[in-house]
């Protein structure tokens, strides 16, 4: 753990949470500005990519602030960000099979 | 200097044991990988949704209308709120239950913060609203799955002159049966790991309030718990975009 507060027993230290609220907010402010976007933008490759890139960002924060993984040893955050490849493989490869599934039938 | 003791910095050492190379505890370490495990099997089944739908006819243009033959637009599935029927309201509660679960998940962080400092008080407090954030997930899309199963007022007229309303294993009024069975199943699945995760942090929550954890001199377990719980937060982050967004 980064912060391991030396203290005398009895005594408790003061909260220090103002970069968990930071971290709050900008979540909030992108989950509310993906609603703005379901409304307003006509669908289709544009809006699914911003949509796609939006989850990225609040993955990214849930992940490296409230996980704590950006606060963790190279070796354990390249050991679970790693495997992950595979899912975009993955998922890059079904797409493509669904898509000519469609073609086919 | 009498002896010099094993120095964690000693490369030859790090792998030798009596250190923790990864600077993280086995329990931590342990709960990475079986979310890890985890991520893989909700990748699959969201992967699965797109592959089936990437396979089905979406809906023409200016002929938005359920039919078993089109794969369904989800804000025009999702777009009921309680007590107010009748109403269309699209995502509207869908995006008061991912506020629920990521404002759970930020009293998770607090509760974890607590811990660090030894502050019973605060750790209980903040695994409160924790449990309760959950519960309240849970009972959301309990009328979620509710409304889904019984369906709109008018239903859908199929081709064979049949209405039926809402969806089921057997039928589906939004449209293509595996566009149910995948709303029954990924969502489900998610559900239940919510409920295991409020189980769990009853479970801690007991514990801290005997004194489990000032007697062990840490509140690591809380930790160990709150990465699963934002792990369930981070599902639905994605569940939430795959599913209701686009």
């Amino acid at each position: 753990m980064e912060h391991t507060v030396s203290h005398t027993p009895g005594e408790i230290a003061k909260p220090n949470t103002a970069h968990i609220w930071r971290t709050f907010w900008i979540m909030a402010a992108i989950t509310a500005l993906e609603f703005v976007i379901a409304f307003v933008m006509a669908s289709g490759p544009l809006k699914v990519s911003i949509f796609v890139g939006l989850t990225i960002v609040k993955a990214f924060y849930i992940v490296a602030e409230f996980m704590h993984l950006k606060y963790e040893v190279k070796a354990l955050m390249f050991s679970i960000l790693l495997p992950l490849l595979f899912v975009i493989w993955f998922l890059v490869a079904m797409i493509a099979e669904g898509g000519s599934i469609y073609s086919v039938r | 200097m009498a002896t010099v003791a094993v120095s964690p910095t000693n490369d030859d050492k790090l792998w030798n044991g009596g250190v923790e190379p990864l600077k993280a505890s086995y329990g931590k370490l342990m709960m990475w990988f079986f979310l890890l495990s985890d991520a893989f099997t909700f990748s699959a089944l969201l992967i699965t949704y797109g592959l089936i739908r990437f396979a089905h006819k979406s809906w023409p243009a200016g002929a938005e209308v359920f039919s078993p033959e089109y794969w369904p637009i989800p804000e025009k599935v999702f777009n009921a709120m309680p007590f107010l029927h009748g109403y269309d309201l699209p995502l509207v509660f869908v995006g008061i239950m991912t506020f629920i679960l990521i404002m759970s998940s930020v009293t998770m962080v607090l509760a974890v913060e607590a811990g660090h400092r030894m502050d019973k008080a605060d750790v209980q407090k903040w695994l409160l609203w924790t449990i309760v954030g959950g519960a309240a997930f849970v009972g959301c899309q309990a009328w979620e799955w509710t409304h889904f199963i019984h369906g709109t007022d008018e239903g859908t007229l199929l081709a064979n002159g049949q209405r039926i309303f809402g969806a089921s294993l057997a039928e589906n009024q939004y449209g293509p049966m595996l566009f149910a069975d995948l709303f029954f199943f990924i969502t489900g699945f998610h559900g239940t790991h919510v409920l295991s995760g409020v189980i769990l942090n009853f479970l801690i929550f007991y514990n801290t309030t005997m004194d489990v954890y000032q007697k062990r001199g840490h509140y690591e377990m809380i930790e160990k718990i709150g990465l699963y719980w934002h792990f369930v937060d981070l599902v639905w982050v994605f569940v939430f975009t795959f599913f209701y967004l686009v």
